[in-house]
């Protein structure tokens, strides 16, 4: 055997194994695609025969009977998750300017930390904190309850979207605002916010897919209802938590309910993160 | 730099044009302090989650301190609180999740960050990975109930264990699911910052593609994936509704990774609105203090590691 069939030989394995590595991470990347094909299909498949105007129009039946419907959850999902974003916008968006305004202080650096970890905090926990917070003051589970603790949630990917787009403005846009005598705060409403508006659009569509779809911490602040309820002071049934219930109840037509439910939510929930996803990159900032 | 200075002028000085106006200063300056107000308040919301779990903990704190994670038996009518079943259960479940996880979201994050950061195959797995990372928490704890619990079924009965499909294997699998998209959008992000003119200096020398990976992209971006691993740790740690659906609800001991269990988010789920008494509540708060200090120890470790990495150049 030669030197030169040698080095050939070396050079030959480099890249056969160059070529495996390549089809082993192509497959492995291909079976993450696996789970997701077949949860949308079984979730389609199995909630489509479900989904009718009964099930968006009629209340829940009691144990035995047959039929019902989801709407006082659908009700709730809307009532639940409209206090969580009138609570997380405004906040959200105001320290969302804070942190571009002030890229280098020390609160700033302290706050992008903090909403990092906030980020990260089990939405179980936020359940027991809106517990502790509201549900023991008050003597009784409530919506509201449950929008205090979605609302955290929300917050740090609204301040998140807020921050970035807003980076994004250039100095230039702000100083000919100034330059024409408009004060600080209408040159932040009135230029920077609009400006950066799909980003904050972004922020806020994303939060409201994340919340609409939670249920760990709804389990002990709005706690659930039979009925259909618009007091936020009292307790209230949501999607995800109807899901939740009817799916580990041992009768199949509550299962059935629960299919429905699901494919509900799942289309609501994509789809706005699909708007989202279209928002951000129709309406880019540019400049 | 100069930039900032005037930016900084502006908003201490409240502004252009707002000294001969009292109504414009006096906006300016509500408009500055609602916005501080606001940070402020995101700022301490962190802390007044740590007070008030420490607080609404103190009856089991007291009764049993930290020690309680010590005892295996959970028995709520006869007082007993072990909290080590559970504690077991969520490390387990979570280890078993990110094993399977890393090799995945790694061949993700190679692929979309090293292999084809554009094009229809980035695009294709780009999304899969945003509608994963968006499918809410009960939907996959349905799919899980229903499609994946029986797949576990079978596979128990083939390798001979109690077939119960329900269990800790079938709640770390379904987790693994769920935070591939979280691990490898992490990745992919520190292996895109690997330097080209790096990778160009190996190609000259003949490495191939695979050398290139091996031997650069990840050892350069190693400690940004260990990162992306702890924050996924965290994630895991966390997860609530999907494992409460398949993990079996057990009390005793796990003693085989196909037996059922519960994690301490699952044990909070199922039992906080059932406790009654003061102590049984509390046992449950504090299982949830040291989970929520655990994902902030995490959390705060991974980050500082990606911001490290980050400004290496």
């Amino acid at each position: 055997m030669s030197i030169g069939e040698n080095k050939k030989r070396k050079f030959l394995t480099n890249v056969i194994k160059d070529r495996a590595f390549l089809v082993i991470i192509i497959a492995l990347s291909l079976v993450t695609l696996v789970p997701l094909v077949l949860i949308l299909f079984y979730i389609t498949k199995n909630g489509v025969s479900f989904i009718s105007l009964d099930l968006l129009t009629k209340l829940p039946k009691a144990t035995g009977e047959t039929g019902g419907g989801i709407v006082n959850a659908i009700l709730g999902s809307i009532i639940i998750v409209f206090f969580s974003s009138i609570i997380a916008i405004p906040i959200g968006i105001l320290s969302g300017i804070y942190l571009s305004e002030n890229r280098d202080s020390r609160l700033g650096n302290f706050a992008r930390i903090a909403v990092d970890v906030l980020q990260g905090v089990p939405s179980i926990i936020l359940g027991i904190i809106a517990y502790v917070w509201i549900v023991i003051p008050m003597k009784g589970f409530s919506a509201i309850s449950g929008s205090i603790a979605l609302s955290m949630m929300m917050l740090p990917l609204i301040i998140k979207n807020t921050e970035e787009t807003l980076r994004l403005i250039p100095y230039s846009v702000k100083e000919a605002a100034y330059s024409l005598g408009v004060p600080y705060y209408r040159v932040m409403l009135r230029v920077v916010i609009p400006a950066g508006l799909s980003g904050i659009l972004t922020g806020v569509l994303v939060g409201t897919a994340r919340i609409t779809g939670e249920t760990a911490p709804l389990l002990f602040t709005a706690f659930g209802n039979p009925f259909s309820e618009v007091n936020p002071l009292k307790p209230m049934e949501t999607i995800p938590h109807i899901i939740f219930k009817y799916a580990t109840s041992p009768y199949t037509d509550w299962q059935d309910i629960a299919w429905g439910a699901s494919l509900i939510l799942v289309t609501f929930v994509l789809v706005l993160n699909i708007i989202a996803k279209v928002v951000a990159s129709r309406w880019k900032v540019k400049f | 730099m100069a930039r900032k200075s005037t930016s900084k002028t502006f908003s201490t000085e409240n502004g252009v044009g707002t000294r001969s106006h009292p109504m414009l200063l006096f906006l300016n300056r509500t408009f500055t302090s609602t916005v501080l107000f606001c940070v402020i308040i995101v700022c301490l919301l962190l802390l007044a989650i740590f007070i008030s779990l420490f607080i609404s903990a103190q009856p089991s704190l007291q009764k049993f301190g930290f020690l309680f994670f010590g005892a295996t038996i959970w028995d709520p009518l006869n007082g007993q609180f072990g909290a080590l079943p559970f504690a077991l259960g969520t490390l387990l479940t979570s280890i078993i999740s990110l094993i399977v996880c890393i090799p995945f979201s790694l061949s993700v994050a190679l692929i979309l960050g090293e292999y084809f950061p554009s094009g229809p195959i980035a695009t294709v797995l780009n999304s899969a990975m945003e509608l994963l990372a968006g499918i809410p928490s009960i939907i996959y704890g349905m799919w899980g109930l229903f499609a994946l619990v029986p797949i576990v079924r079978g596979f128990e009965v083939t390798i001979k264990v109690l077939p119960l499909g329900v269990g800790i294997f079938a709640a770390a699998l379904l987790l693994s699911i769920m935070i591939i998209p979280f691990a490898a959008s992490i990745s992919r992000e520190v292996i895109g910052m690997v330097p080209n003119d790096l990778k160009e200096a190996a190609y000259s020398l003949g490495a191939t593609r695979y050398e290139v990976i091996k031997k650069v992209v990840i050892p350069y971006a190693g400690s940004g994936i260990i990162a992306g691993i702890l924050l996924s740790f965290g994630r895991a740690l966390g997860e609530t509704m999907a494992v409460t659906m398949v993990i079996g609800n057990s009390y005793f001991m796990p003693t085989n990774i196909f037996g059922p269990g519960h994690t301490i988010a699952s044990i909070i789920a199922n039992e906080f609105t059932e406790a009654t008494d003061p102590v049984y509540v509390s046992s449950l708060i504090e299982m949830g203090l040291v989970l929520f200090i655990i994902t902030i120890i995490f959390g705060i470790a991974g980050r500082y590691i990606i911001t490290k990495t980050s400004v290496k150049d």
